[in-house]
């Protein structure tokens, strides 16, 4: 059995609550920290213990910290993206749901250490049993003194908020979200300068994911080099693994980084293998915007060597062969599935979702939507696969914000390595107009949802 | 003692120059002049904040600075990246920058129609100019374009979304210019467009002056509207004693008549000073005015097509040392000009 860091006490019924969580031994890291640690002393540990972020780019966290401006007189923030809107990535919303203390309690060490006074939790508009459970731990912490004015008498003081978010993928993305947190349109802003430097309400700023502020409690509890000692690599620790698609047995899996991804997909412990016996075709390793890995690539890297839960591993071979852990949604297509049909329907997704700021990322995802609405429906032209490989290297890396980018991955690694079943597309035109997806007791569901 | 601004050397396609700390690469590319200068569709030096959308005036740094001579790994928006000492910039010497812009450009054009011989801005519009110089002429995009009826946003403006390329121009100008903001830009992503707030209209003091900033035909004044074609006019500087702006403005004459007011603009097209909705849009006589010379107009320009002051040649070449020594072949296309 793999260790586990944050689900520790999941299966404990009540956990939820304070009371509960408090006797699992829960807030133990808040009166530690403050009682006998620095906000340096507990920075210090952070980076020893290897911490990258959770929300998808893997910047350690500590180095993040420690980047943080701390000019006199002016408040410093701490900001907890819980936006989780990246197709396929569901982990944050059922740490939330489950063990909303075990965040609580990661906010309050992560504000110490950086000297917030203040700080957000910024959770996506539409989940709203999230914000009032979030919303109610809140209140148990306070009640019991973690939370308010002098905790446990340290002389520290912490107000914490519960923001809805503007219910948009791009307000996940930090400088975004800090906009939308100060009440105007979720654009992301243009960087430099950081939000280190200049982040809310022009304030120094960090902005963390859910995932990566809760594993600070078991490091302050247990010492940074003790969390480094699981994993392997630059990648140490535990992650949540939010696993989807034609899976056994589809959840939420707490994985020591470092698990190769075989064992993941097929033990008993884990995902079970594939739901209903069949082959396994493709997947996607890290929420939709990584890019795909066939079959033979999944397992094994180029090389021959075992692929593992890792974000050097999942990374070797770069785009030609390799991915992203990315913010760890994963989806596994099994042989039925269509690649075709699923890139479109990413590509809807980040075209409904550009914020529209920039010319290449508003016009180029919108297009590249509708070249592939013709090619899933059996209406693509022999030009059209150059076509989308061109459109999205216009796009990737000439945008302000990473969603460009995000864009463009599925769209070239769905072309690069399934090209020949965009080229059957094509080529039988009638046969996949006719294809039927077990959705026919709509009229036509693709109708209803396309806008081109 | 005035505290010393710290110079920064850079080059930018080879031409060195010396700017302040703090200077834009496109700033510092306007310094020097000629065809370096990257485009610019949605920077506009007047407007805080503005910048970094469009990407039109994506540059590659090829080293960093002085002291990190790496290059940077992705193009930058040169109206939003500063420059370091030491910095070397490519812009149209490097092929990367030339096919990005025209990527930008099939882009941009592809919710913006090509209907320059209806269209109120031709003549005056940057995006035709960069649809000349990058486009290529067949466009990819087949498939309909999104269509917007217009509107009348207030009784001066009227609002032409087809042809809008989002720039937020027109927004920073109501942000940071009127006392009210009545609009903005609604939805994400291409389905993103300009809109008042519901039912209202553009009116306040100094809003006419997103009509000036608009690079293209988005957003007209309605007094002026297809009573003729911009190169037909004769621009004259002319100013006025206006309690409420400074009254510098250039009135556009088709024979005596004054067709159209509107601020004077740099060689870069961008406003001098903004000016109040009275000048623009109700002082349309000769007589409210004190004349002062014909405006310049660029050789270049489809407006200089109907010029009257005596040919200047452009005075990019005289003045222009850095360019005359560092870049012959740009200097001997301009001086065929001549
Ligand atoms: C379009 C876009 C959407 C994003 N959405 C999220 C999100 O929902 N949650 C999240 O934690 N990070 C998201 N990110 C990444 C954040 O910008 C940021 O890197 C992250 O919150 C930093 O936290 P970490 O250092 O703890 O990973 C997104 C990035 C982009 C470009
Ligand atoms: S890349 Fe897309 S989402 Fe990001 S700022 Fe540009 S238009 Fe907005
Ligand atoms: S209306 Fe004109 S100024 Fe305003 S955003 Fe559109 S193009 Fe820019
Ligand atoms: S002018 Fe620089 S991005 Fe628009």
């Amino acid at each position: 059995m793999g260790r586990k860091l944050l689900l520790t006490h999941i299966d404990v019924p009540g956990i939820q609550s304070y009371s509960v969580y408090k006797a699992q031994g829960g807030y133990r890291s808040v009166d530690k920290a403050l009682k006998s640690m620095s906000p340096d002393d507990v920075v210090e540990e952070v980076k020893k213990s290897g911490l990258r972020g959770r929300g998808g780019a893997g910047f350690p966290t500590g180095m993040k910290w420690s980047f943080l401006a701390k000019p006199e007189g002016v408040p410093r923030y701490l900001v907890c993206n819980a936006d989780e809107s990246e197709p396929g990535t569901f982990k944050d919303r059922y740490l939330m749901t489950h063990i909303p203390h075990a965040l609580i309690e990661g906010m309050i060490v992560s504000s110490y250490a950086l000297g917030a006074h203040t700080s957000f939790i910024y959770v996506r508009g539409e989940m709203m049993p999230q914000i009032r459970i979030l919303e109610k731990a809140i209140a148990e912490a306070k009640a019991a003194g973690y939370l308010g004015k002098n905790i446990l008498g340290s002389g520290y003081d912490l107000e914490l908020y519960v923001q809805p978010g503007g219910g948009a993928y791009i307000c996940g993305e930090e400088t975004a979200l800090l906009e939308s947190l100060e009440g105007k349109r979720g654009n992301p802003r243009i960087k430099p300068p950081f939000p280190a430097i200049a982040g809310l309400y022009g304030c120094p700023t960090v902005v963390n994911n859910v995932e990566s502020i809760a594993a600070t409690v078991p490091i302050i509890n247990d010492g940074g080099e003790e969390y480094a000692k699981i994993g392997i690599e630059r990648s140490t620790g535990t992650k949540l693994i939010s696993a989807g698609g034609n899976l056994a047995k589809p959840g939420v899996y707490e994985i020591e980084l470092g698990l190769p991804v075989e064992e993941f997909i097929y033990s008993d412990e884990y995902c079970g293998g594939i739901a209903n016996g069949k082959k396994l075709k493709a997947v996607v390793a890290g929420g939709s915007s990584v890019p795909i890995l066939p079959a033979n690539l999944i397992t094994k890297t180029i090389k021959g060597d075992a692929r593992l839960m890792t974000y050097e591993s999942l990374a070797d071979g770069g785009f030609q062969s390799g991915t992203m852990m990315g913010s760890g949604g994963f989806i596994a297509f099994d042989e039925d599935q269509c690649i075709v049909r699923n890139t479109w329907n990413f590509t809807r997704f980040y075209r409904h979702e550009s914020c529209g700021q920039c010319s290449p990322c508003r016009e180029g995802t919108g297009w590249m939507e509708k070249v592939l609405y013709n090619i899933e429906h059996g209406r693509g032209t022999t030009n059209d696969i150059d076509l989308l490989w061109d459109i999205q290297r216009k796009i990737e890396g000439n945008t302000i914000c990473p969603l460009g980018d995000a864009a463009a991955w599925p769209v070239a690694a769905a072309i690069r390595h399934f090209r020949d079943e965009f080229e059957w597309h094509i080529n039988h035109g009638q046969e996949a107009q006719n294809r039927n997806y077990g959705l026919a007791h709509y009229a036509d569901p693709l109708e209803v949802v396309t806008e081109s | 003692m005035a505290e010393e601004v710290q110079k920064f050397k850079v080059s930018i396609d080879g031409i060195s120059v010396d700017v302040d700390a703090g200077t834009t690469i496109l700033n510092a590319a306007r310094k020097i002049g000629g065809d370096i200068v990257p485009p610019a569709m949605c920077y506009y030096s007047k407007l805080e904040g503005s910048g970094g959308k469009c990407r039109t005036c994506l540059v590659k740094v090829t080293k960093g600075s002085e002291k990190d001579p790496r290059p940077m790994p992705k193009l930058v928006a040169s109206c939003r990246t500063t420059v370091m000492d030491g910095m070397e910039v490519q812009n149209i010497t490097s092929p990367d920058v030339v096919e990005a812009r025209k990527s930008v450009v099939e882009m941009l054009l592809i919710n913006h129609p090509l209907d320059c011989p209806v269209c109120d801005q031709a003549g005056e519009c940057k995006l035709q100019d960069l649809g000349y110089e990058h486009g290529s002429e067949n466009t990819r995009y087949d498939f309909p374009r999104r269509t917007f009826e217009r509107i009348d946003i207030g009784d001066k403006i009227q609002l032409h979304m087809n042809r809008c390329i989002l720039c937020y121009r027109c927004v920073y100008v109501a942000n940071q210019l009127t006392n009210t903001r009545e609009h903005g830009i609604l939805y994400r992503g291409d389905h993103a467009e300009i809109s008042t707030y519901i039912e209202n209209a553009l009116d306040n003091d100094y809003i006419g002056n997103v009509i000036d900033v608009c690079p293209v035909g988005a957003l007209t004044d309605k007094t002026f509207r297809f009573k003729n074609r911009v190169w037909f006019t004769k621009p004259v500087n002319a100013h006025r004693d206006c309690p409420s702006c400074s009254g510098r403005v250039t009135l556009w004459y088709k024979g005596s008549d004054v067709l159209r007011v509107t601020a004077r603009k740099d060689e870069y097209d961008e406003v001098e000073e903004f000016i109040c909705n009275t000048c623009r849009f109700d002082k349309k006589e000769t007589a409210d005015w004190t004349l002062e010379d014909p405006t310049k107009v660029s050789q270049e320009s489809v407006i200089a097509s109907n010029h009257y002051t005596q040919f200047q040649p452009p005075a990019v070449i005289p003045e222009n040392t850095p360019l005359k020594e560092a870049n012959w072949e740009q200097l001997a296309r301009t001086e065929k000009l001549k």
